[in-house]
């Protein structure tokens, strides 16, 4: 039976590349060397009740979706977008860069504002970056040198599974031939979590107090341990004095920050903050930060819209030129203010994922959903259109949490539409419907 | 009733159920919260019975499940749809709601645990 080796794992931001997967009569059956999360990922529409067919909402909200063809339901969203004076595109993280693509052209071609997963995840890290800077490297190289692994607000052991055996902590690199005999690994969480079991030191911080940590160690780096009180963030004066000696003992540091960081009080300036830490660091040893990137290609959608249009997320086109303040142009931002009259995502759950006052907003206009799967996101939609899944169904590039691309197999045949056909489809339609033709 | 903060985020179970949130699986995976021994013992809650867990945000209904290793002053929903109803959904200027350090009570309750469908049609209004 047929095996595909080398197959890239489309659940997280590691983007596993060495996966063989079996397939017989156009059917996965096998999914070897991938983590939990990439076998229920691989395997899905083998397990899972995928959306069958297009289907709309005639009568509102509390109607029933009903099965339609692909061109009613292409046809119904043109409509929606055209109609709106403010329609907001979200998501497309699930998706390859391909279909990314797409999806910008249709949010400049319906003046929309633009967003990706970021919104809920890692966009305080790119406001971080673009306040103070983000020095970083390969996974590859990340791999080979580094002997201080730090995860600070990350748990890999569930969100990234295999993160430490292919790139950090157990992985066997050139400096490193002895994997974690010859590495040293802190975790800042305020929950000891299956991660930091086998860390060398938890940092278990009071919960929202991770910027006042990382000036602590700011100050204890500078030489400034003296004007530091007895207890930092609920941790005891002589650990973090233990993590700062680790750190400057160190030849090559990563620190990996996940949801900890972002989405706690501080948000962006925490991030900011970890910056800081790493340029002082950065005086005697070598020190880099990478985020922990959730969606597999939401790094994608930062580069794609930012190649494409200046911005990494959070774009808005209605003044007919991308314009970008997160805070203001963020989707949460908007559903809040109940600014927006039209949400077409893609390839994401925001209704699974947004704050529950976001998600009310959601319920009073007109909704279009693109994926393979049923979720909370359907329930409110008014229009839902089924899509081939990326890197299974459909080939794409996917950037790694490293910013690394990496092009993804067609593993099955599908009769399912791919994003990029999708919204391809949408961007003809809303051009005929503006009368600019199809074209 | 206790006093504590809430932390939402992924757990492998819930990366793993991801694609089939209409499924047993994944309600199974997301709507529960995490307390320690002390804090269950404190509510009189054994393990899979109901709490309520309330924000200034809203409240949810969710089984106890039991995490030794948490703090006294943390408890733990998954990611998802339970976690999120009670969220604060402040971006404080920069875009991020807050998904975690939220304050939040917890009590005992015979309420009953609303599905995703269910849990979802609390929002129409």
């Amino acid at each position: 039976m047929p095996v595909i080796k080398d197959v890239v794992c489309t659940f997280c931001g590691c983007l596993c590349d060495d996966l063989e997967v079996t397939v017989e009569d156009n059917k996965i059956t096998k999914v070897g060397k991938a983590c939990k999360l990439g076998r229920a990922k691989t395997m899905g529409m083998f397990l899972h009740e995928r959306i069958e067919k297009p289907m709309i909402r005639k009568n509102g909200k509390d109607s029933e979706l009903e099965e339609c063809s692909y061109d009613e339901a292409i046809t119904k969203a043109a409509e929606i977008l055209v109609a709106a004076k403010r329609p907001i595109s979200y998501g497309w993280c699930s998706t390859s860069c391909e279909a990314i693509e797409k999806a910008v052209v249709l949010a400049e071609e319906t003046g929309s504002l633009f967003d990706s997963t970021a919104n809920v995840c890692h966009g305080p890290s790119a406001l971080a970056t673009q306040e103070k800077g983000a020095p970083s490297c390969s996974l590859g190289t990340a791999k080979n040198y580094a002997d201080l692994i730090i995860f600070w607000g990350c748990n890999p052991v569930h969100a990234h599974p295999r993160h430490q055996t292919r790139y950090s902590t157990m992985a066997k690199g050139a400096f490193t031939p002895n994997g974690k005999k010859d590495k040293k690994m802190i975790v800042v969480d305020p929950r000891n979590t299956d991660t930091a079991k086998k860390a060398d030191l938890l940092l278990q911080l009071n919960p929202g107090t991770d910027y006042v940590l990382v000036e602590a160690l700011r100050a204890i780096v500078n030489g400034h341990a003296d004007v530091l009180p007895d207890e930092i963030a609920g941790i005891p004066k002589a650990t973090v004095m233990e993590a700062a000696e680790m750190c400057k003992a160190a030849k090559f540091t990563v620190i990996y920050f996940g949801m900890g960081v972002t989405q706690t009080r501080g948000r962006y300036k925490s991030g900011d903050n970890v910056s800081s830490l790493v340029s002082d660091l950065s005086q005697t040893n070598k020190v880099v930060m990478i985020p922990m990137r959730g969606h597999y290609n939401v790094t994608g959608f930062g580069q794609v819209a930012a190649w494409e249009a200046g911005f990494p997320m959070a774009l808005d086109f209605s003044r007919g030129v991308a314009y970008y303040n997160p805070g203001e142009t963020g989707t949460n931002d908007v559903l809040m203010r109940r600014e927006v009259d039209a949400f077409i995502t893609g390839a994401a759950d925001p209704g699974a994922h947004f704050p529950q006052e976001s998600i009310k907003y959601l319920y009073k206009i007109p909704a279009i959903q693109v994926d393979g799967y049923a979720n909370p996101t359907t329930e409110f939609s008014d229009v839902v259109i089924p899509a081939a899944i990326a890197g299974v169904e459909c080939e794409g590039t996917a950037y790694r949490m490293d910013s690394q691309p990496i092009r993804m197999k067609k593993l099955i045949e599908t009769t399912f539409k791919s994003d990029e056909e999708i919204l391809t489809e949408i961007i003809a339609k809303v051009r005929e419907l503006k009368g600019e033709g199809g074209a | 009733m206790i006093e504590t903060i809430l932390i939402s985020a992924r757990t492998i179970d819930q990366g793993a159920t991801l694609e089939e949130k209409t499924s047993q699986a994944y309600f199974d995976a997301a709507a529960y919260c995490e307390l320690n021994e002390g804090n269950l013992e404190a509510l009189g809650v054994s393990v899979d019975q109901n709490v309520k867990v309330a924000t200034a945000h809203g409240v949810v209904v969710v089984p106890a499940k039991i995490d030794k290793r948490l703090p006294d002053d943390i408890v733990f929903i998954p990611m998802g749809p339970w976690a999120n109803a009670i969220v604060d959904p402040d971006t404080c200027g920069c875009g991020m709601p807050g998904f975690k350090g939220v304050p939040a009570t917890v009590e005992a309750t015979a309420d009953p645990v609303l599905n995703m469908k269910d849990l979802m049609a609390t929002y129409k209004e």
